[in-house]
Parts: C-alpha cells; sequence; structure tokens
C-alpha cells in the first residue's frame, strides 16, 4: 500500500481578518512619534506645531469663542449651498432619468459643464452677486449641483428595466411607477452621490472662504498662515477633517435608515 | 378566457424573431411554449401581455374578463421582478394600491394569495431574506392577487435549482387546480413542457415559427402516477427530437447576426 501524506494547505492568506485594536495603535504611533519629533526640536514648531501645542490651540480657541464663531459662519455658506445644489440637481437629474427629451436636452450640456472646478467660477459670481455671501453659497451650490444631477440620472437609468416592465405590466400609472419602483430603485445611487458632494461642497467652502471672507474655517486657516501661527493653522485644518468625518458619518446613518431593506 | 394569435411577426431592426405565429388558445387550457434559444418564445409572450407592439398581426381576447379580475393579462417573470424595499405583504399588494376597491377587499385578497403560496408566514420578511423558490412564489402570489384571466409565466422556474423547480412546480399543479385562468407557459424545460401542458406548442428557431402543436392526452392531475411515466417520457422524446436540430444549429449561430 502507498504511503498516505496528508494534503498541504495553501489557501487563505489574502483573507482580511479583523483587527479591531490596531487602528487605535497607528494613531497613537503617529501622534507619539511627531510629539517625539517636535519635542526633541527634529520639528521646528514654525513649521509644523507639536499634537499638544495643536490640542491647547483648539482647547483655547474653542473656549474663547473663536472656533464656533468661524465654524458658524462656514456651516451658514455650506449647508445653504449644499441644499440648493442638492434640490436643482436632483430635479433635473430625475427628470433627465425619466424624459427622453430633458435626457436628450440635458445630458449633453451637464456632462459638457461638469469638470469645470467650480471654483473658476468665484470671480463671475462675485460680479453677479457681490464680494458677499450669495457668490460663496453660489459657488457651492454650482458644484453641488453638477455631480448631483449625473449621479440621480445614472441611479435612474441603472433602476433594472425589468421592474418597470413589471409596474407596466400591472396597469401601474406613470407616477406610480416613478413613485413606487424608479425613485426607490435610484435611491441607492442618489444617496452615493451625496457623499461626493459633501466632500465637493466642503472644499468650495474653504476655497471660497480663502479668496475672500472675514470668518470662516478657511479664511481663519488662510489668517494664521499669514501670521505664521501654525498651532492655529493646524487646528484649522484638523477642525475640517471632524467636520468631514462628521458629514460622512451623518451621511452613513442616513443611508443605512433609508436603505434598511438591503 | 381564449385568446387568439393572428399572424403575428416580430422584428427587432433587421432581425426577425417571429414570423406569422397563428395560435387559438382555449379558455383554461394549458399552453407551453417551447424552442431553441432565441427563437422568440419570451417576445410572444411579451407581445400576448401587450408589452410588446408587434411588427405585425394582432392577439385579442374572447368575450369581457370578469369584475374581479383587475388585470386580465398577468405576468410571472424569470427573474421574480420583485421590488427589495417592500416586504413580501407589500410586493404582492402593489399591483391593487392604484385600484379603486375597498381596503378591507384589499386586504383580503393579499392574505388569500399569501395563505395560497404558504407565504402566511413570511409576509413582514423582505426579498433579500427568501430563498429563490420563496422569491417566486412571492411572484405567483402577486399574480394571482388581480385574479388574472390569462396568466402569462415566463420561464418561471428557469432561475431556480433543480429541487426547487420540483418543488415549485408541484405548488403550480395545486394552485392551478383552483384557478380559472388560461396559462401561456414559456420555457427551454421538456419535463416542464411535459408535466404542465395540455399542448405544448414548439417553434423553429428565428424567426419562430409555429413548428408543431403537441396534445398532450394525459389529465394534467395524473401525470405524477407511474403508469402515466412512460407516456411522458415519450412525450418528452418526441419534442426533444423536434428541437434537436434546430437547437444545435441556433446554438452555433451568431448572437446578433
Amino acid at each position: 500500500m502507498a504511503e498516505r501524506r496528508p494534503i498541504p494547505f495553501r489557501g487563505g492568506g489574502f483573507d482580511p481578518v479583523p483587527r479591531p485594536i490596531v487602528p487605535w495603535l497607528a494613531l497613537v504611533a503617529i501622534l507619539g512619534l511627531w510629539q517625539v519629533a517636535s519635542s526633541t526640536g527634529l520639528l521646528p514648531p514654525l513649521f509644523m506645531p507639536s499634537p499638544a501645542t495643536v490640542m491647547r490651540a483648539l482647547v483655547d480657541l474653542s473656549a474663547d469663542g473663536t472656533i464656533p464663531r468661524h465654524i458658524e459662519a462656514s456651516l451658514r455658506r455650506m449647508i445653504p449651498g449644499w441644499l440648493i445644489g442638492t434640490a436643482a440637481g436632483l430635479a433635473v437629474g430625475i427628470a433627465m432619468g425619466i424624459f427622453s427629451t430633458a435626457r436628450a436636452s440635458g445630458l449633453p450640456i451637464v456632462s459638457a459643464l461638469f469638470p469645470i472646478p467650480k471654483i473658476a467660477l468665484l470671480p463671475l459670481l462675485i460680479l453677479w452677486f457681490g464680494i458677499g455671501e450669495p457668490s460663496k453659497i453660489a459657488t457651492i451650490a454650482l458644484g453641488v449641483f453638477f455631480p448631483t444631477a449625473i449621479s440621480a440620472y445614472s441611479a435612474c437609468d441603472s433602476v433594472p428595466r425589468n421592474l418597470i416592465r413589471m409596474g407596466q405590466s400591472f396597469g401601474l400609472p406613470g407616477a406610480d411607477i416613478v413613485r413606487k419602483i424608479l425613485l426607490p430603485g435610484a435611491m441607492p445611487g442618489i444617496l452615493a452621490g451625496f457623499r461626493i458632494t459633501a466632500s465637493v461642497a466642503l472644499l468650495l467652502l474653504v476655497a471660497a472662504e480663502m479668496i475672500g471672507a472675514e470668518f470662516g474655517i478657511g479664511a481663519f486657516v488662510l489668517q494664521a498662515g499669514n501670521l505664521m501661527q501654525t498651532d492655529h493653522l493646524v487646528a484649522g485644518v484638523a477642525l475640517l477633517s471632524i467636520l468631514g468625518l462628521l458629514i460622512s458619518f451623518g451621511l452613513g446613518h442616513l443611508e443605512r435608515w433609508v436603505l434598511r431593506w438591503r | 378566457m381564449p385568446v387568439h394569435i393572428e399572424s403575428v411577426s416580430h422584428r427587432y431592426g433587421t432581425v426577425a424573431a417571429l414570423e406569422g405565429v397563428d395560435l387559438d388558445i382555449a379558455d383554461g387550457e394549458t399552453v407551453v411554449l417551447i424552442g431553441p434559444s432565441g427563437c422568440g418564445k419570451s417576445t410572444l409572450l411579451g407581445i400576448i401581455g401587450g408589452l410588446l407592439k408587434p411588427s405585425d398581426g394582432v392577439v385579442s381576447l374572447s368575450g369581457t374578463p370578469p369584475v374581479e379580475s383587475l388585470n386580465p393579462f398577468t405576468y410571472i417573470f424569470q427573474d421574480f421582478a420583485l421590488l427589495p424595499w417592500r416586504s413580501v405583504r407589500d410586493n404582492v399588494g402593489l399591483p391593487l394600491e392604484h385600484r379603486a376597491i375597498p381596503a378591507a377587499d384589499r386586504a383580503g385578497r393579499v392574505a388569500a394569495a399569501l395563505a395560497l403560496t404558504g407565504l402566511t408566514d413570511f409576509a413582514d420578511a423582505y426579498p433579500r431574506q427568501l430563498s429563490g423558490g420563496m422569491r417566486q412564489r412571492v411572484g405567483i402570489a402577486r399574480a394571482l392577487v388581480v385574479r388574472p384571466a390569462v396568466l402569462l409565466l415566463d420561464e418561471p422556474l428557469s432561475a431556480l435549482d433543480a429541487q426547487t423547480r420540483q418543488l415549485l412546480m408541484d405548488d403550480l399543479l395545486a394552485i392551478w387546480g383552483r384557478e380559472p385562468a388560461t396559462k401561456i407557459y414559456v420555457t427551454h424545460n421538456l419535463e416542464e413542457a411535459a408535466r404542465l401542458a395540455d399542448r405544448v406548442v414548439v417553434l423553429s428557431r428565428r424567426p419562430g415559427r409555429v413548428r408543431e402543436v403537441l396534445r398532450i392526452d394525459v389529465p394534467v392531475a395524473d401525470r405524477a402516477r407511474p403508469e402515466h411515466a412512460a407516456r411522458l417520457a415519450e412525450v418528452q422524446r418526441r419534442l426533444w427530437d423536434l428541437i434537436r436540430d434546430e437547437a444545435a444549429t441556433a446554438d452555433r449561430e451568431m448572437v446578433d447576426g
């Protein structure tokens, strides 16, 4: 009888394995290294403040009301801008998803204007609306509008035709097909678009505030740079990161709730 | 109700899918359409239900559908076509929502259809939580809820595994015993044809024409009995003889040629 040899295992290896503590360890390690580099003088404070200095700046600036004032100014631009751009973008995108004429006329225009970096239009918008808030809100709205229209259109387009045929086969009126089949079916794509437009809004917000604003996180970061207050500067950047994380966290919850059937 | 298909032809652009199909289907009859892939059998079903406009010819229904039939021509789809964001109950109720019927009647129809398909305990589940067989039972319940005069089944069991297919075939037969609807059933599965059909219509390869109509003389209810096994096997063999050469030729054709 021939010798029996066990078959060597050669699977596994590339499977993702949960590592719950590692992300925190990595964060602590980076902050620790950074702090050590600052404390030993390896990182001159003028170029890069230590994490402790940044923390202190964040605490002090929060306590004296500076940070809340800048955040409020930023949110007063970003929220209306995003809402206006999203409302208009959804209207146009869904119309392009439903009506052939809207698609044929709208899609080439939207596709042609989509790649323009919208911040390039800020000078024009300042001429139209003045240097104040409306031109900044309009820049954000414009930047949000195009990706929203395109993602809403392609989300409608990707709803399986067979579901629409099913609705027709049961005699559902057109409005019911839109409301009960097309829009719910497009929801995942529309919500995925929100993640993109939220980051577009944040980007345009900071850019617009750096071009001409007294208050706002972008203006705060720019002033800190001009005054070489790197601790304030990095604190402002950290605020942007926190704001982005909060938005993404909120959208994640919205998605899980709206798409709870998945 | 009797359905009449008169010289129906259909072209997709320059490709002829169906040519001069004539067929009369009697009230309550089960007609199975089979043929090689791409023979236009699903196209014909789409034309019968009014989802596709034939290039030529007419499909008509004799008489007026009964008032309780809310959607005389009703489909059961191969891929079930369920709305994933609706529970089983709401999927089944969808075809009733836009109809002017009392809410109690609506709920009663849904409950009856769920009971008939064994879905009562799954009424609050979502499609993703169900097996393929249970999903198709939802599709069947959704079709029954409108009391169709003509049921159009577009390869309803093709997306299921072999065992589930057997189970669902038995369910369909049990349901059909109480359903007065005329059934038109498209499949490429010869066993389904031999089990379910009063008549099997064999279509030729593209462009599809009626090649042969075969009546199976064993009553549908008795076909599971062993003494009929030989007869049904013979029917399947005969069907395969009719299809094999054309299926082989169709298999070698370019798909979009």
